[in-house]
């Protein structure tokens, strides 16, 4: 069974969907603003001859048709990272700031860690935790590589991450971009769809749940925490989210991405979830022609520094300005 | 520090574990390491670049010699995987700085960088060797650059030696790159 039959009642399009999920992607570099602007990426392309295309919502990321992403001097010199266009959006979610603290509870091989690093200027603490020891060093090399100063990497189970070894004890923001079926990444790796199983689904949503609550406990009163999956499988996302809002102290805030995107659904399967589980974004393949991915944006409860608990104080914005 | 070095009290550096360099020479305590103020001169006096760039920056010892620039909070001494980058050789008899380290901080040189043509930048990113007899600067290590849209961009470290200049890219980070003149 081809797992993107299961999707096609949750899709307005359902030829458009399945058409962009048979279509190749492009590869895409993000330009690595510790280092360069995008403007100097593009005059260095310009220079080389190689071939870019802009991505309208966000200038610091290049389409290369002619592809290899790693053959040229910007890349060298740690200008830019491959990364693909919908795996830039948890990161502009997440919205860190320089000085602040923030953990990246899945991290390797590093793409976002690297990407939250930039966003703080380099300046604060970005914790790049992952349970691989084997993929920390990819992302030990995209860090170096990138010159990025104010990582600690840590090799951790993230759902009883301690932060014993670190100098502070909780954390503004934090990333949970979890281990998934990775459906939504099939343009790139069609075999997911061949190895995808409903008991991995299932498997992998008992881990994203305790990594989710472990990020929402881990976090300051008002801090922000981000869930990203690159699968559409709402056992994975929205049921994840239900369990999280029902478990720990937390709340689901509206948020806007650059691009297109579907709310997250409250029934799945007999199943029936947390009405502000529509706060999530599901991105889907057809809508801007990117990977599949999924994103929400929680709010950690109690008060801030403010003082301000309430839902309308989140969702105003700024969230852990 | 106490004259009996022969002590098993005496601290020695733990090849597992981050430990912050000492401010000065007079305050260390583990032998053979580096100090904070021996870092900050030895960039001065071999690359010319100012130590108040690296004002902010924590330096720490992890293996032997390694030495690691961080810019985030650290609890001391932090049992981690990395903290920042690897920054510095020490413990050996010419101190050797990383490729990562030229490449994030060696636009702030003034002495010891080398200019090279286009060819000789491509020919440098692929890990080999070449004759470079016009250099009648010092030998050892240097900073090679190369111009890339209008301005010099460090590429790594090299080593000059009898009208040489090695190439000291590490393994992983050569490039085959096509030359853009």
């Amino acid at each position: 069974m081809n797992p993107l039959d299961r999707y096609e009642s949750l899709v307005d399009d359902v030829d458009a969907f399945r058409a962009a999920c048979d279509r190749p992607l492009p590869s895409v570099v993000r330009t690595n603003e510790i280092a360069a602007t995008p403007a100097r990426v593009r005059e260095a392309f310009d220079e080389a001859g190689v071939a870019y295309e802009a991505v309208d919502w966000h200038d610091g990321l290049f389409r290369l048709p002619d592809g290899n992403p790693g053959g040229n001097w910007p890349y060298v010199h740690g200008w830019t990272h491959g990364q693909e266009e919908v795996s830039a959006l948890p990161g502009l979610a997440l919205d860190p700031r320089p000085g602040e603290r923030v953990w990246d509870a899945c991290a390797a091989p590093g793409s976002k860690t690297t990407q939250i690093a930039d966003a703080m200027d380099d300046e604060g603490t970005v914790v790049a935790n992952d349970n691989n020891l084997g993929r920390l060093s990819a992302l030990r090399h995209n860090a170096e590589r990138l010159g990025i100063t104010n990582a600690v990497v840590t090799n951790q189970d993230a759902r009883n991450f301690s932060l014993k070894p670190l100098a502070f004890d909780e954390f503004d923001r934090a990333l949970v971009d979890a281990p998934c079926s990775c459906e939504g990444t099939c343009r790139k790796n069609p075999d997911v769809l061949d190895e995808w199983t409903l008991d991995h689904v299932h498997a992998v949503a008992g881990i994203q749940k305790g990594v989710l609550a472990r990020a929402v406990q881990a976090t300051r009163p008002g801090g922000v925490v981000v869930y990203s999956t690159c699968t559409f499988a709402p056992e994975e996302n929205e049921a994840v989210l239900d369990h999280v809002l029902a478990s720990e102290d937390c709340e689901l805030v509206k948020f806007d991405l650059p691009v297109e995107t579907d709310p997250g659904v409250t029934e799945w399967d007999g199943e029936t979830y947390d009405e502000s589980v529509t706060r999530a974004k599901r991105i889907y393949p057809h809508r801007n022609d990117t990977g599949g991915f999924f994103c929400a944006k929680l709010r950690v409860g109690g008060e801030d520094d403010d003082g301000r608990t309430d839902r309308a104080a989140a969702d105003d914005e700024g969230v852990a300005a | 520090m106490s004259d009996d070095t022969s002590s098993d009290d005496a601290p020695t550096n733990d090849g597992q574990r981050f430990d912050r360099l000492p401010a000065t020479p007079d305050e260390r305590e583990v032998e053979g390491r580096a100090s904070r103020a021996e870092v900050l001169d030895w960039w001065h006096e071999r690359f010319g670049i100012e130590p108040a760039i690296f004002e902010g920056y924590s330096f720490w010892e992890k293996g032997a010699g390694k030495v690691w620039i961080f810019n985030g909070e650290a609890t001391d001494p932090s049992e981690v995987e990395a903290i920042g980058m690897t920054f510095l050789r020490t413990r050996q008899e010419h101190w050797k700085p990383t490729g990562r380290a030229v490449s994030r901080f060696g636009r702030h040189a003034t002495k010891n960088v080398i200019e090279l043509d286009p060819r000789q930048a491509s020919r440098f990113a692929a890990g080999e060797d070449q004759d470079l007899p016009e250099w009648d600067g010092d030998w050892g290590y240097l900073i090679a650059t190369h111009e890339v849209a209008g301005e010099s961009v460090p590429i790594g470290v090299g080593l000059y030696l009898y009208d040489e200049l090695r190439s000291v890219v590490p393994k992983g980070s050569r490039a085959d790159l096509p030359v853009v003149e």
